[in-house]
């Protein structure tokens, strides 16, 4: 079907969740309390790296209200470690610490407050050790190891394996090569060489990581402000030795993922504190906790690049290192997409990438929106306009000189390029242009492209009522992307129901059937495939039972908006199942599954495209930048909603102005030194664009339902780029290092050499005497 | 500590700690957890609650500073079935993903257009400053106040005088009743 034709898909109805979100209805973990349940607080590590002498909880236990402390010595009969790429994390520190806030104890007591006030009765005693803070404290000779040990990978499916089994500091090193880069550069007419800096940051879903957990005789029982509640199911399934079917993870509305609530975070150190207990337990953290938990990948990207007389790209040559911090978590999957994305959807026909993620003593780095394509499309999209510069030529038309067509392997072994991004260009490029650019301003587009979707592992069931109601039954969580709002639309489109009629009930995996993950941008593209298939299952099944009350074949009936016609007579799926069953409350179920075969064996499932550009004024005596101008090109195949796909693009485009112009991890030595929402600036209402234009390419090109693929992170990529190549076209200053701070332009206008990384070049930090902390 | 208030047009007489945040007493003793807390440093405006119309941080705001006063949070400004004109313009113009921030923004947004029913678009971004969102990029909730400003207009215009909390507001009764009675 093609746009125009649809009843629902295509149409931005009213959001699922809507009516509970604006009445306050809405409930998250943080809203839920169960019967006799108890809360935990943590205590944490005073030090970067520290072996932990000794903890005394025993006036701890003493404390009003206090029903248990549990520290890492308290953990057996469990195996403590978890991790879905490398086993490397216990759920509390065993032995030493490898950052500063690590959870070290955790007190559980009636009330939150009676733990907290407990948590100062703790005594433990720390040896301090030599850190390393940053990327090459931590690859120089003879660095102290965060990890002594090499770890053996997870056991989950579909990651590499690890770097190396000689303990070192490397977490994962990954390297592309094809082509002949080196022989390119040298006969090359053009070549622009540079060292890029991405920031580290905290992804503040608004919402700060909760579990709500009860281990009991049936097993475990945990809600979780999780994205991906069956990975987190695994992980608690092997931690405890208890069967999947024994660990059941429900997950209300999640209150912002972004990437940072994707496997599993605190629901082993929740769970535990029920195990001990035997009564529910909630552990909420705050925002300041939850910067402690999990951060991006910061990047430092050593990248040239060349070019022929004509502008035609020839090579691309990239090493990249990740500061990793403390623990793997998802780091070795960001390591690979980091390496496949500095490519970016250009022809780029001889190419050399080495990836690394290092392990430093700081806090864990995962996934966050873009996953590693931010970190890496800055540098390229920067050194495209160099190279512009250098040809004498326009950006846009170096770009579109050299984007890949539809059809064309950017990069061997994936799937080839599923999207019009010439195409993209123009409508951006047109939009853009509308106006003349005022004097003083700035303008740049940027281009990239993620191999997304991750394993395309999703499966659904659709269950048709003897009234006319559908259930859709999916495991794919709703964090405000809109899952539950598109597999309506489909399952009304398919089914031929009242939109208001289909219910979506997500997700309790002790119900829902499996899915991989909610992340990547892959839930329309996979589950909203599967719940296609699951309604075109029920639909088959129905044509049958139809056939068998009429007695006759079913190609006898046609196929007639939610239901068949024969013999002149129309049968809605009701009054189907009403005659087959003889009851009129009966419902059947429809199923499917995904899995990596037939069109979705070739991976990725598909290129999610970035293609965005902006305009911005700088105040040349601050230093202040402000964004103008934002358009947005979503090449989403079909937008299933389109107001909610623009919405995507906005979001995302936002987290990179964030990540452009103000979020910054400072650390200090050790010492995170604006881990709060004070120090830590997020785009505000007062940094909204004065113009925005969100555009839609709607191609039906991708493998998703009608053609539909995912869209979410695309316009996140490009915009620090965006706003740096701006910055350069308004003032002349090309600034290598994000954020573009007031601070950091200032200087650069005035040639002044911007200061010292945080996490990249500075020494570690030795170690005083030995100390002791609570 | 025992403190009377108007929670939502009903007075209540509640008894807590006199350390007890507001947001504390309205989630943990009332059950009103549509209010939501984030920050905790009176940054981000999800806890924001409206005390005598004007919006507090819920989340530092002592309970017992409200005292006598008239609290309103957002399952006292409408329901399903009859939803305030700014929970109908958010639902229309998408202004919200998650939803963490909603209540908080759509309250803020209601004491701005009580204050202002016509405001500019400077006005509200100025208003609104001290409300995150980390989803929307805040051009949706823009419109949809906008909406919402529309909707108010037309609904006093039809219908003198308003009806629910706003009208024994305009009253000037000390008395308070809300839609719920």
């Amino acid at each position: 079907m093609k746009p125009g034709e649809f009843r629902f898909v295509n149409h931005s109805v009213p959001r699922e969740d809507g009516l509970a979100k604006v009445t306050g209805r809405a409930v998250f973990t943080s809203d839920i309390r169960l019967e006799g349940m108890a809360y935990a607080k943590l205590l944490r590590s005073p030090f970067a790296h520290a072996r932990i002498l000794s903890i005394d909880t025993a006036e701890a236990l003493r404390q009003p209200g206090v029903i248990a402390v549990l520290s890492g010595s308290d953990l057996h009969g469990i195996d403590p470690y978890y991790g879905h790429a490398v086993k490397d994390h216990p759920l509390l520190a065993i032995g030493k610490v490898r950052f500063l806030g690590e959870p070290v104890a955790a007190i559980v007591a009636e009330d939150e407050r009676s733990a907290y006030e407990a948590l100062e009765s703790v005594r433990v005693d720390y040896e301090e050790l030599p850190a390393v803070l940053d990327v090459d404290s931590a690859l120089a000779e003879g660095a102290p190891l965060v990890h002594e040990i090499a770890y053996r990978t997870g056991g989950f499916r579909g990651f590499d394996d690890p770097a190396s089994t000689q303990p070192d500091n490397i977490c994962q090193k990954i390297h592309l090569d094809w082509g002949d880069a080196a022989a390119a550069f040298s006969g090359a007419a053009h070549t622009v060489e540079g060292e890029f800096f991405f920031p580290m940051a905290y992804a503040y879903a608004m919402e700060p990581y909760v579990a709500i957990a009860d281990y009991n005789d049936d097993g475990l029982t945990v809600y979780s402000s999780a994205q991906h509640p069956f990975i987190v199911r695994n992980d608690l399934a092997k931690i405890f030795g208890l069967a999947l079917n024994r660990v059941r993870l429900i997950i209300p509305f999640v209150g912002g993922g972004y990437g940072s609530k994707s496997y599993t975070k605190i629901e082993p150190l929740t769970a535990v504190c029920s195990w001990k207990v035997r009564r529910p337990v909630k552990l909420q953290l705050s925002v300041e906790e939850a910067m402690l938990t999990t951060r991006n990948d910061d990047a430092r990207v050593r990248i040239r690049m060349a070019a022929d007389r004509e502008g035609r790209f020839l090579g691309l040559e990239a090493t990249i290192h990740l500061n990793t911090g403390a623990y793997a978590e998802n780091s070795p999957l960001v390591a690979r997409r980091a390496a496949n994305r500095v490519i970016g959807p250009y022809r780029i026909p001889n190419a050399k990438v080495d990836c690394y993620a290092v392990y430093t003593n700081t806090i864990p780095a995962s996934s966050f929106r873009g996953f590693g394509a931010t970190q890496v499309t800055f540098p390229r999209e920067s050194q495209i306009d160099e190279l512009a510069e250098r040809l004498g030529r326009d950006p846009v038309e170096l770009r579109r000189k050299n984007l890949a067509a539809r059809g064309e392997t950017i990069h061997p072994g994936l799937r080839p390029l599923d999207a019009d991004l010439p195409g993209d260009l123009s409508m951006l490029v047109e939009a853009l242009a509308e106006r003349p650019l005022p004097k003083g301003h700035g303008r740049a587009v940027g281009c990239s492209a993620s191999d997304a979707g991750s394993d395309p592992v999703s499966s659904a069931v659709v269950q048709v009522y003897g009234d006319g109601s559908v259930s859709v039954v999916m495991g794919t969580t709703e964090m405000g992307q809109g899952s539950h709002t598109v597999v309506r639309q489909i399952a009304a489109e398919e089914m031929g129901a009242v939109i208001e009629n289909v219910r979506v009930v997500s997700c309790d995996t002790a119900i829902t059937p499996f899915d991989r993950s909610t992340g990547a941008s892959r839930s329309t593209t996979t589950m909203g495939r599967a719940v296609l298939e699951a309604c075109r299952d029920a639909i088959s099944q129905l044509r049958n039972m139809a056939a068998d009350v009429l007695k006759t074949n079913p190609e006898n009936l046609v196929l007639e908006g939610g239901g068949i016609a024969f013999q002149g007579r129309h049968w809605r799926w009701q009054d189907v199942l009403r005659e087959f069953f003889g009851l009129p409350d009966c419902s059947i179920i429809g199923r499917a599954y995904l899995r990596k075969a037939g069109d979705l064996a070739m991976l990725p499932l598909f290129w999610e495209i970035g293609c965005t550009g902006v305009e911005v004024s700088v105040d040349t005596e601050t230093g202040k930048i402000h964004l103008d101008r934002l358009v947005t090109v979503g090449d989403v195949g079909l937008a299933i909603h389109p107001a909610m796909a623009e919405g995507q693009d906005l979001g995302a485009a936002t987290m990179g102005l964030g990540l452009g112009l103000s979020e910054e991890l400072v650390y200090e030595g050790q010492q995170l030194v604006n881990g709060n929402l004070l120090d830590y600036r997020v785009p505000r209402f007062s940094d909204l664009p004065l113009q925005v234009d969100l555009l839609l390419a709607q191609n039906q090109d991708g493998t998703g339902p009608y053609g539909a693929k995912g869209g979410g992170e695309g316009s996140l990529n490009p915009v620090p780029a965006c706003l740096a190549n701006a910055l350069y076209s308004a003032t002349g200053a090309r600034v290598r290092r994000l954020p573009l701070t007031p601070e950091r332009v200032w200087r650069a206008l005035r040639g002044r050499t911007p200061e010292l990384p945080n996490s990249f070049g500075s020494s570690g930090v030795r170690p005083q005497e030995k100390n002791s902390g609570r | 500590m025992k403190v009377s208030f108007v929670l939502n047009g009903k007075p209540v007489e509640l008894d807590f700690e006199p350390q007890e945040t507001l947001a504390e007493v309205l989630r943990n003793r009332c059950h009103l957890t549509g209010l939501k807390v984030s920050c905790e440093v009176q940054v981000c405006g999800a806890c924001t609650a409206l005390v005598d119309s004007l919006p507090v941080s819920a989340c530092t705001y002592l309970a017992y500073e409200a005292r006598g006063r008239r609290v309103t949070t957002i399952e006292g400004i409408g329901d399903s079935e009859r939803l305030h004109p700014i929970q109908k313009a958010f639902l229309d113009e998408f202004a919200f993903q998650c939803g963490f921030c909603t209540p908080g923004m759509i309250l803020a947004a209601k004491a701005l257009l009580e204050e202002n029913p016509e405001p500019t678009d400077a006005e509200v971004v100025s208003y609104m400053d001290g409300n995150l969102c980390r989803c929307t990029g805040y051009r949706p909730i823009l419109n949809a106040i906008r909406r919402a400003a529309g909707l108010m207009r037309q609904q006093e215009a039809q219908s003198p005088p308003r009806e629910g909390e706003t009208a024994s507001e305009a009253s000037g009764g000390g008395r308070f009743r809300t839609h719920h009675e």
